[in-house]
């Protein structure tokens, strides 16, 4: 593994394959598929993390998942996971309700690297609920405004029902100094925003591309564009940073699962670091 | 040591609390299983192994160890095929399962095994998280590694480099000499609780003639494969992830997973859930998985790997490229298990060889032209 990717890893969490059981304090339905927990431990002090980071989340009887977490780093007591219902044990944590239990392990992984941008511009791209695992980092960037040239969230989705956290994201422009873009791939009757690929909007947002730092996560094909995108407006590729995603059964790197080419993406990412990706990237079905 | 020798050994490890494990014929194979004397060893029969086919047959001498490799590594004793690792209630406070690891000595372990051992700890330890399942298991193990005098036709540990003698890794380990009635073991121990053991032992001190000849019987058995990896095949495959043979192979592969079973590296698994009928309790299992399944790669919408082209490559890759990258070493030890028990007989240095010929016939057009 390269010096890069391993630079930014987090301290380990507890090798232990045994989830510690967790209490859902509060749900909030995000979307008609997409709900957030906000979780805290049964017992004990609460878990910490770094943005970019994941859990292992486990419904009793039916199975455990890896889920990214998608709450303010700076208030650790409240655990936040924000879940799209596409699945047997995605579709039983989208059904918990208030004080449910929710077995934890985590966090692992790695962590968006969060010192590379400062004194530089942060570039976010989100496409879908790959919006989730950069809003911590998104909270950290705007606590942090001041170490920061500028931070700029470009986000798309399929279409307007689908936008997350969309308040939050207005507010967050309207007062953070959060320079915000939107687009939908379809729009509905009562759409007023823009239409099209994450892609258009970045001629128009990029401030200084030598000077950026872009971080990116949503659907693969999303990613490889954007990420190509920016290469080619002159954002350096070592400085883009993508969150990957694969099957995951252990998040320890034992199970095999989360392989691609060279990467366990539990043990070496999930945020890996385009310069090492973009070969892998194109490769049919790797 | 004489060759009787080989039941106090026996006895002496039994005597000392470990069941001994040994390849024992079955179904005109080899299996790893308990035995109880060495007159169970498979003596005077050798394994006819070919791509695609294994049968034990009658060797051309009377030695105990000229077969080579049971079907089983040692994988299954240290990373068993399916494990409970907790039981858990709705309150989801877990218990956590013992682990069962009793104390299990392998008489005849061969040195590509012992390096499959090696990787497997590698895998297991040498990460972020070391497994404490793993560990417990690993500890139990008393290890007689056997230096091979004759390979099967399968066999390619030379090119690999983790055979065929054993250099460390081993508590005991063995050179069988036999030369017309002379039929002896020179005795090597690797380790504290090995040399406890050789004290013990019939015989008497090695002569430099039988050291000799255990050494060339170690060169004459590398000079004898019939099979090799080719060189620089770490770089070889990276540079070919797009190349029309990964179809090619795809077209006899069956992903039945086979490879993966036998493998003594493969360490690939699963977790899952086990509940009891009414729903209150749940069990969490682990048990090995493939890479050749469709489930595998598994995301919603579907799987990452959908063509058999894209799972072999998926496992040749991962075994002879990326896992040094993600281990720091290669996770094919050579012992030819992929190649003897493929039922469609789909040989990994074959296919290596294959693609390293297609890249040496671009380069002689290349340099036509």
């Amino acid at each position: 593994m390269t010096a890069i990717a391993r630079s930014y890893q987090p301290p380990a969490a507890e090798a232990d394959m045994l989830p510690r059981p967790f209490r859902v304090v509060a749900r909030q339905q995000e979307l008609a598929d997409c709900v957030s927990l906000e979780l805290a431990p049964v017992e004990g002090a609460p878990l910490g993390f770094v943005p970019g980071q994941f859990t292992m989340l486990y419904v009793h009887g039916v199975g455990e998942i890896p889920i990214s977490i998608s709450g303010d780093p700076s208030v650790s007591e409240r655990l936040v996971h924000t879940i799209r219902d596409v699945g047997a044990v995605t579709g039983a944590l989208c059904r918990l309700q208030e004080g449910a239990r929710v077995g934890v392990r985590g966090p692992y992984g790695s962590a968006w690297p969060l010192e590379r941008a400062f004194g530089r511009h942060l570039f976010v791209v989100a496409g879908g609920l790959g919006l989730a695992p950069l809003r911590p980092l998104v909270h950290w960037a705007l606590a942090n405004r001041h170490r920061l040239k500028s931070v700029a969230l470009v986000y798309g989705t399929r279409s307007p029902d689908n936008l997350l956290f969309l308040e939050q994201l207005r507010a967050w422009a309207a007062s953070e100094g959060l320079e915000l873009g939107i687009t939908v791939d379809r729009a509905t009757a009562d759409w007023q925003g823009r239409v099209g690929l994450v892609t258009d909007l970045l001629p128009g947002m990029l401030h200084d591309p030598a000077e950026t730092v872009a971080m990116l996560c949503g659907p693969e094909p999303m990613m490889r564009f954007a990420a190509q995108a920016l290469g080619s407006a002159g954002v350096p590729q070592a400085d883009i940073h993508l969150s990957m995603e694969r099957n995951m059964k252990c998040g320890l790197g034992w199970c095999g699962h989360c392989q691609l080419g060279p990467f366990l993406i539990c043990r070496d990412g999930p945020v890996l670091p385009y310069a090492e990706l973009h070969r892998l990237l194109t490769v049919w079905e790797l | 040591m004489p060759a009787q020798g080989l039941d106090d050994l026996i006895g002496l490890l039994s005597s000392r609390g470990y069941e001994v494990w040994g390849a024992r014929e079955r179904d005109d194979a080899l299996g790893l299983m308990p035995i109880e004397t060495a007159a169970e060893l498979p003596r005077g029969r050798v394994e006819a192994a070919e791509a695609g086919r294994v049968r034990l047959v009658e060797g051309p001498r009377d030695a105990v160890f000229d077969h080579t490799l049971p079907m089983h590594g040692l994988k299954r004793l240290v990373h068993p095929a399916e494990e409970k690792l907790y039981a858990t209630g709705p309150d989801l406070v877990a218990r956590d399962e013992a682990v069962a690891a009793n104390p299990v000595a392998v008489l005849g372990v061969r040195p590509c095994d012992l390096a499959a051992l090696e990787t497997l700890t590698q895998v297991f330890e040498g990460g972020p998280y070391s497994d404490t399942r793993y560990r417990q298991r690993r500890d139990a193990l008393f290890l007689v590694a056997v230096n091979c005098m004759r390979p099967a036709a399968t066999c390619f540990c030379a090119s690999m480099h983790t055979g065929p003698r054993a250099e460390a890794g081993f508590d005991l380990s063995l050179d069988e000499l036999l030369d017309g009635d002379r039929h002896v073991f020179l005795v090597t121990a690797g380790s504290a609780r090995g040399r406890e053991i050789l004290a013990e032992l019939p015989g008497e001190a090695a002569c430099a003639a039988d050291l000799d000849a255990a050494e060339a019987g170690s060169r004459a058995c590398a000079a004898a494969q019939q099979r090799r990896m080719v060189e620089g095949v770490e770089g070889l495959l990276k540079r070919n992830l797009e190349h029309p043979h990964w179809s090619e192979v795809a077209e006899r592969c069956l992903s039945c997973a086979n490879c993966t079973m036998v493998c003594p590296t493969c360490f690939c698994n699963t977790l899952e859930d086990r509940s009891s009928l009414d729903g209150a309790e749940a069990e969490r299992w682990r048990r090995w998985d493939s890479c050749f399944t469709l489930d595998f790669s598994y995301l919603h919408g579907g799987a990452v790997r959908r063509e058999t082209a894209s799972r072999y490559r998926q496992w040749m890759t991962h075994k002879l490229s990326h896992w040094h990258d993600q281990f720091g070493m290669s996770g094919c030890v050579g012992c030819g298990r992929c190649i003897g028990w493929c039922p469609v007989g789909i040989d990994i240095t074959a296919e290596a060889a294959a693609i390293a010929a297609s890249e040496q016939g671009q380069t002689r057009s290349g340099d036509e032209t």
